[in-house]
C-alpha cells in the first residue's frame, strides 16, 4: 500500500503535506474528507487523527498527524535536501524559520483565512472585521521581520530554498486569493519571494488540486 | 569550546524548554538574563538576536538562533549520544513519532494549558491583573479533551513517541510545571496514565535541577 493523505486539498495543512509529496515525486493517494458534513469527527477518521483534524497520513502501518511532522517524514523518506539535515547549522536555521512560520505567519493568517473564506463561503456568515484587523496588524509586524531577512538572503534560511520557505505556500496562496493581497505590496522582497514559491512546479500542481471542488 | 549562551530568564517557560535539553545532553551553557520589566527584550541589542523581540535567543560561536523548539532541537542533534538520543533520527518512523508529538504539544496541548498558567499565575503576580475565569474555564474544557487523547496514547506506550523518552515528552515540562502550581492541578488525577507519565518526567535529574529554580508559589 502506498502513502495516503486524508483531508481536503483546499485545507492549508493538507496542502502543506501534498506539496512535499510532489517535491519528492512520491506516489500517493489523496482521500477526501468532507468537513462541512463533519466527516473529520467520525470514528473512522478519529482513529487516524484523534484530535478530529486534517490531515491524517498513512504509510503502511505508520499513521501520522500534524502537517509539519508529516512533511518532514515525507521529505526524509524521499531523500530531499529541503531540510538540510546533513548540516547542523543549516538544519537549525531551517527549524528556526519553520517555527516562525507556525508562530508568527500562520498564527496571524489562520484567523484571517477563517473569517474571509470559511465564514462566508462554508458557514454563510459575515466576517468579523475586528478579528481580521487585529490579525492583519500582527501579520504586518511579522512581514517587517521577513522583509528585513529577505533583503539579505534570497530565501529565509540563506541562498537555498528549504522547507521553511515551502511551508508558507498554503497560507500565502489564500493571502494572494483573498481581499487583503495588497498587504504585501509594502514589502517588495516578501512579494518577490512569495512569487518565487508560487512558481515552483510542485506548488502549481497542488494549487490546481486546491481549486477543485470536493478534492 | 566555549559554553553556549541562552538569553532570557531562567524561570521563563520557553527558556526552560531549551535548558532542559541542555541538561539532558550534558552540555555546558550560560544563561544571560534579559530583564523583561526593563523591556530589555525590545532593546536593539536583543532584537539583533531575536527579531521578534522575544526570549529565548541563543548563541553557539557564530551561530545565532531563536524560537525555543528550534534551539532545543539543535542542542539535541549536536550532542546526540548513546545516552541522549532525544530525536531518534537514526530511525525514520521513530523520528516521525517524535515530530508528531512535538507538534501536538505546540498546537494542541500548549494552547489549552498556557492560558491557564497566564490567567492564574502570570497575570496576577506579574501584571497585577485579575484572573479571567471565563478564559480559564474554556481552557480547562479544551485541556480535558486533549488529556483524553494523551491518556489513550499513554495507555499504549510508556512515553509519547514510543517506549523511549524523547524531545516530545520534555517539551511538556515547563508549562505543565507551572500548571501544577495553579488551583487546577488535580485535573490530571482523572487521567492516571498521564499522571504516571508526568511524575516520571518530574523525577528526571534534568527536570529536578531546573525545577529548583522555578517558583511554585507566587507573591
Amino acid at each position: 500500500m502506498g502513502m495516503k493523505v486524508y483531508g481536503p486539498a483546499a485545507s492549508t495543512n493538507v496542502a502543506r503535506v501534498l506539496v512535499c509529496l510532489e517535491e519528492v515525486d512520491a506516489e500517493y493517494e489523496l482521500v477526501h474528507v468532507d468537513m462541512p458534513s463533519g466527516e473529520h469527527k467520525n470514528p473512522e477518521h478519529l482513529v487516524r487523527n484523534p484530535f478530529g483534524q486534517v490531515p491524517a497520513f498513512q504509510d503502511g502501518e505508520l499513521i501520522l498527524t500534524e502537517s509539519r511532522a508529516i512533511a518532514k517524514y515525507v521529505l526524509r523518506k524521499g531523500g530531499s535536501q529541503l531540510l538540510r539535515e546533513c548540516n547542523l547549522s543549516e538544519s537549525a536555521v531551517v527549524n528556526v524559520w519553520l517555527e516562525v512560520e507556525a508562530a508568527h505567519f500562520n498564527s496571524a493568517m489562520s484567523p484571517i483565512i477563517f473569517q474571509c473564506f470559511v465564514v462566508p463561503m462554508v458557514m454563510g456568515g459575515t466576517p468579523d472585521m475586528k478579528i481580521v484587523e487585529e490579525n492583519l496588524n500582527k501579520l504586518k509586524k511579522a512581514l517587517e521581520v521577513y522583509e528585513a531577512r529577505l533583503s539579505k538572503f534570497k530565501y529565509l534560511v540563506g541562498d537555498f530554498f528549504s522547507l521553511a520557505d515551502l511551508s508558507h505556500f498554503p497560507t500565502a496562496y489564500y493571502l494572494l486569493g483573498g481581499p487583503h493581497a495588497s498587504v504585501i505590496d509594502a514589502y517588495p522582497h516578501v512579494k518577490a519571494w512569495i512569487a518565487d514559491i508560487m512558481a515552483r512546479p510542485s506548488v502549481k500542481k497542488v494549487t490546481e488540486l486546491m481549486k477543485m471542488p470536493s478534492v | 569550546m566555549a559554553p553556549v549562551k541562552v538569553f532570557g530568564s531562567a524561570m521563563s517557560t520557553n527558556v526552560v524548554r531549551v535548558l532542559v535539553c541542555l541538561e539532558e545532553v550534558g552540555a555546558e551553557y550560560e544563561v544571560v538574563n534579559i530583564d523583561f520589566q526593563a523591556k530589555e527584550h525590545k532593546s536593539p541589542e536583543h532584537v539583533a538576536r531575536n527579531p521578534f523581540g522575544q526570549i529565548p535567543a541563543f548563541q553557539d560561536g557564530d551561530l545565532f538562533l531563536f524560537e525555543s523548539r528550534a534551539i532545543a532541537k539543535y542542542v539535541a542533534r549536536k550532542h546526540k549520544s548513546a545516552d541522549a538520543d532525544l530525536l531518534r533520527e537514526g530511525n525514520l518512523n521513530e523520528a516521525a513519532m517524535v515530530d508528531v508529538w512535538t507538534e501536538v504539544e505546540a498546537h494542541q496541548y500548549n494552547p489549552a494549558i498556557s492560558p491557564i498558567v497566564y490567567e492564574c499565575l502570570v497575570n496576577p503576580a506579574m501584571k497585577g491583573l485579575p484572573t479571567n475565569q471565563k478564559v480559564v474555564d474554556e481552557s480547562l474544557d479544551k485541556l480535558k479533551k486533549v488529556l483524553e487523547v494523551y491518556e489513550a496514547r499513554l495507555s499504549k506506550t510508556k512515553y509519547l513517541a514510543g517506549d523511549f523518552v524523547s524531545f516530545a515528552d520534555l517539551n511538556h515540562f515547563p508549562y505543565t510545571y507551572y500548571f501544577m502550581a495553579t488551583p487546577h492541578a488535580l485535573v490530571f488525577d482523572s487521567y492516571p496514565h498521564v499522571k504516571v507519565w508526568w511524575e516520571s518526567l518530574m523525577s528526571r535529574p534534568s527536570v529536578k535541577k531546573l525545577s529548583a529554580n522555578m517558583p511554585t508559589s507566587w507573591p
